[in-house]
């Protein structure tokens, strides 16, 4: 047998460059060098989602000397402050003028406007959000298993099957439309990426939810023995009861650019009356007495997002704004004027989708009793935001 | 989740797809582009069930390699001359992944299918995704490297700086202007599909070489993602394809995407590769070798042009331009010059070349020590301080370029910069298609067609503008560009921290001010303009002057 010798493997070789931290002492080697030392945290210490998104979406009043490059047909460029009629102080103020031997003009008083003084309290980032979703529909799924393997899907009875299959199932309309078309569709219009970032966490849980909903369906297509899968379909494009909650839906899309307003009406507004009403005080509330143990879950991972986290950054984002030192005046009305606005649209689909209270054997809370407590939890959140619950409440 | 589970989940979701009854969603973007509806599926064939536990898997193994990085001391073989570089890469990528999030509703807007959107809103998570992954990178290498200056004041540094303000195309690309113009055609048709090649595959390597095996871990990560994305964008393409009366806007649009991204990705991506490594094996491919493998080969032939027969008119003239401009002109050459010419402008330490760099150059770039080996020469002798000034002050046979209106890259190889009067000033531009792109493409009307969606070119682009007349010591004060000692200068034209050997604003403030080359040629009457063009076309290569006598 010949051996034959094999050429040298051409690789790179490691060298030692001793570039380790502390390696030497010379200006910014000291430890004080080993932040982020372009913004002010808004606590004493700063964090390390700040450190991951604040100042990464630039801006003229701050450092970006040259300015935007480019620019829309229309002149407006980079992130407009007026891409919604809520102000926060300093808006107003010009942008540095800057030209031939002007210098960078960096604006050394910051942050230069109130929108900049926002932080998101979830401190979402990408590390977060995955391990945060990962978590929600690990469970959601091994919940749906369970059940699957425990037959617990045996236990429902005709009227409930019918209920989850066309009311529980339209309901993955609203959450992909408020998903896709306010939340994604919103992340390029708010004037920080801290904003922008956390428009877009919340568009995932919605996304998430309404797929989250849609596969649930699936599985009991699978499951259940005469359970309509495209029944869902059927109840969001035709049955009455839901077209008042498919026009509010669809109305909170259609806001006249404005990010604040759709933001706003639909977290403020919208969730609380309408996605409250019917997750925890109705499918949540009755599904126990029809033997559903399941679909509770499911609509708990989403309550949770609601409840816990995107109503948190809401009002870390609109709270402020209503105590601005410059605006608050103008933002207060602004907002009591989308609440005037919003209020009835909601309560409105609210009452039309009142029929389906009736509809389990095992009936849930009275329709007025949940709707009280869904007024009261939103009149909760608009008080918590130093706002006052409309007039229209009482409708 | 199983494959085929994962397809009949798909398939369940495509349920949710929303055709409005009652109130259409409102419009903010715009396009020229018609769509008519047509049934072109998700390409992404996404869940978020499966999706969100894939995304964490590939988290935790980013992170188990960052913590076995630091345990591992890599930072004990990583090379400065590399990682000095990763300064304004690294300061200017996670604004780029952002806005790519920020397009994505762009296209919801105007891309009339709602199954695509689906596919568009995985993008957009991805997509902060690699914004924050970056921006932790970039973080882990300011606690953990010899010299945090420049990672640690790095967006501050980004916003004003001209290196900064070219990659800024880079992302206001993705996000203003006409919605495909911008987050389809820019985006994801050239810069992810042809470009992103080099900048997540061909760099990650390069790293890897110089002893930093984390931005391969992360941008490798990254690039998995990208894959799916180019899909995005693939789905697009076809459905403009489908109307004619798209193919001139498709010509128009590929051409300046094209061309803007090579004028853009190869300078940094280029010098980066080129300049930034100590690794000189020859067998090691060169940039212009990668460049015709990644995206000569697998862009331009594999996905471009069997593109042809669907109606889309291919710039092939400008491929086998910006080939020329790699392989004959040596743009990556030209601009890694710049930089160093100008390092006293930036952030980052930029390491000289050495004779086996020269050799190595020489091998894969023959003539190149004719045209830049001396440059290089008086580079190192200029490096340290010792009664003399930064390189661009001194006699070294280099003439300071003018700018590119368009991309903001200097006029570099002086043959092919032209000048134009536009908007009431005079500008130049670094080559043709860039002349083409500010006073034809970036307009109202296109060849006679109405254009009202199109972009605009804005902004003070010119860097050296806004300092016209300082002194030296007072722009890099301005831009910050300072360390904590109040006085030694963040750049240096070299890697030795002995602070003896560092330059200093004292040094800056004996040198000439400042002088914009924009502000200087329109303070020329026309003849004046006439004559520096003439001289300015004859310079080169390497920055020298025109003959005297030619």
């Amino acid at each position: 047998m010949t051996t034959t010798q094999r050429p040298e493997r051409s690789v790179p070789k490691p060298t030692f460059t001793d570039a380790e931290a502390g390696a030497q002492e010379f200006p910014d080697s000291g430890a004080s060098a080993r932040r982020y030392n372009y913004y002010k945290p808004a606590k004493r210490k700063q964090t390390h989602y700040e450190d991951v998104t604040v100042d990464v979406q630039p801006d003229p009043r701050h450092y970006l000397s040259q300015g935007w490059i480019y620019g829309f047909a229309d002149g407006s460029r980079g992130y407009p402050l007026t891409w919604t009629k809520l102000k926060a102080w300093g808006v107003d103020e010009p942008e540095p003028e800057r030209g031939i031997g002007s210098g960078g003009r960096h604006v050394a008083d910051w942050p230069a406007h109130g929108w900049h003084e926002f932080r998101d309290p979830n401190e979402e980032w990408e590390m977060t959000f995955y391990r945060y979703n990962a978590n929600v529909v690990r469970q959601v799924n091994q919940n749906i298993e369970n059940a699957r393997v425990l037959k617990g899907f045996d236990n429902w009875t005709p009227n409930w099957v019918n209920f989850v299959e066309r009311n529980v199932g339209a309901w993955m309309h609203v959450e992909h439309i408020l998903g896709l078309y306010v939340f994604a569709a919103c992340n390029r219009s708010a004037p920080t990426n801290m904003h922008n970032t956390a428009i877009a966490v919340n568009s995932m849980h919605k996304i998430r939810f309404a797929q989250d909903l849609a596969l649930y369906n699936l599985t009991l297509s699978e499951e259940i023995d005469g359970f309509d899968g495209s029944a869902h379909l059927d109840a969001w494009n035709n049955d009455d009861v839901w077209q008042g909650v498919r026009k509010v839906t669809e109305a909170l899309t259609a806001v006249d650019d404005d990010w604040g307003e759709m933001m706003f009406a639909t977290n403020v507004v919208f969730e609380p009356l309408i996605g409250e009403l019917f997750r925890s005080n109705l499918v949540m509330q009755v599904a126990a007495g029809n033997g559903d143990f399941v679909t509770p879950t499911v609509m708990g991972a989403a309550e949770y997002d609601y409840a816990q986290r995107d109503l948190r950054w809401t009002q870390a984002c609109f709270g402020p704004l209503v105590q601005d030192r410059e605006f608050a005046d103008h933002n207060k009305q602004l907002l009591q004027g989308w609440l005037a606005k919003w209020v009835p649209q909601a309560l409105e689909a609210a009452r039309t989708l009142q029929p389906i209270w009736s509809l389990p054997d095992a009936k849930p809370p009275r329709f007025e009793d949940s709707l009280d407590r869904a007024k009261s939890r939103f009149a909760g959140i608009v008080s918590d935001l130093g706002l006052e619950a409309p007039k229209e409440l009482n409708l | 989740m199983s494959r085929q589970s994962l397809a009949k989940a798909h398939q369940k979701i495509q349920e949710l797809s929303w055709e409005p009854q009652y109130h259409e969603p409102y419009m903010k973007y715009g396009t020229d582009y018609t769509f008519r509806k047509a049934a072109k599926k998700d390409p992404l064939k996404q869940v978020l069930r499966s999706y969100f536990p894939m995304q964490e898997e590939k988290d935790h193994r980013v992170y188990g390699a960052s913590d076995g990085a630091i345990r591992g001391n890599m930072f004990r073989q990583v090379q400065e001359r590399w990682l000095e570089w990763q300064k304004l890469f690294l300061s200017i990528i996670p604004l780029p992944e952002v806005s790519a999030a920020r397009s994505m509703p762009m296209l919801f807007h105007v891309v009339p299918n709602p199954e695509l959107h689906n596919g568009q809103a995985i993008q957009m998570i991805d997509e902060v995704r690699h914004s924050t992954i970056q921006q932790n990178l970039k973080r882990l290498y300011m606690n953990n490297y010899i010299d945090p200056a420049g990672f640690n004041n790095s967006l501050r540094n980004f916003h004003s700086d001209y290196c900064g303000t070219i990659g800024r195309q880079f992302a206001e690309g993705f996000i203003t202007g006409d919605a495909i113009t911008a987050a389809s055609i820019y985006l994801t048709i050239v810069a992810e599909t042809a470009f992103t090649n080099t900048l997540f595959v061909a760099m990650p390597a390069e790293a890897a070489a110089n002893g930093d095996y984390l931005l391969p871990t992360v941008f490798h990560s990254v690039q998995s993602d990208e894959s799916r994305h180019i899909s995005n964008g693939y789905a697009t393409l076809l459905m403009a394809l489908s109307d004619e009366d798209n193919r001139q806007l498709l010509e128009r649009d590929l051409r300046y995407a094209w061309w803007n991204n090579h004028r853009v990705v190869d300078a940094a991506i280029g010098t980066f590769i080129e300049y930034g490594t100590k690794d000189r094996r020859k067998d090691r491919e060169s940039y212009a070798e990668m460049w015709r493998r990644w995206i000569y080969d697998d862009y331009y032939r594999a996905y471009l042009i069997p593109l042809e027969k669907y109606g889309l008119v291919i710039p092939h003239d400008l491929i086998e331009e910006s080939w020329k401009q790699i392989w004959e002109k040596g743009y990556v050459h030209e601009v890694a010059q710049f930089f160093a010419t100008g390092w006293l402008a930036n952030y980052w330490r930029i390491d000289g070349m050495t004779d086996e760099d020269f050799e190595w150059f020489e091998y894969k770039y023959p003539g190149w020590y004719d045209k830049y080996g001396k440059w290089w020469e008086n580079y190192n002798r200029l490096a340290t301080p010792n009664g003399h000034n930064p390189i661009v002050f001194e006699d070294v046979d280099y003439v300071y370029p003018a700018r590119c209106w368009t991309c903001m890259v200097p006029c570099l190889v002086r043959e092919d910069m032209v000048m134009a009067d536009v908007d009431g000033v005079t500008r130049t531009y670094c080559h043709e298609v860039c002349r083409w792109t500010d006073v034809e493409a970036f307009r109202p009307t296109y060849q006679g067609r109405e254009t009202p969606n199109m972009g605009r070119l804005v902004g003070h682009r010119e860097w050296e503008t806004l300092y016209h007349g300082w002194n030296w010591a007072d722009v890099v004060s301005d831009m910050g560009f300072v360390r904590d000692d109040g006085k030694t200068m963040t750049a240096q034209p070299h890697l030795n921290l002995d602070p003896s050997k560092m330059w200093t604003l004292d040094h800056m403030r004996r040198c000439p001010p400042l002088q914009s080359p924009n502000v200087l040629i329109n303070e020329m009457d026309d003849a004046g303009k006439a004559a520096f063009h003439a001289d300015y076309i004859r310079q080169g290569p390497a920055g020298r002057p025109a003959p005297e006598n030619a």
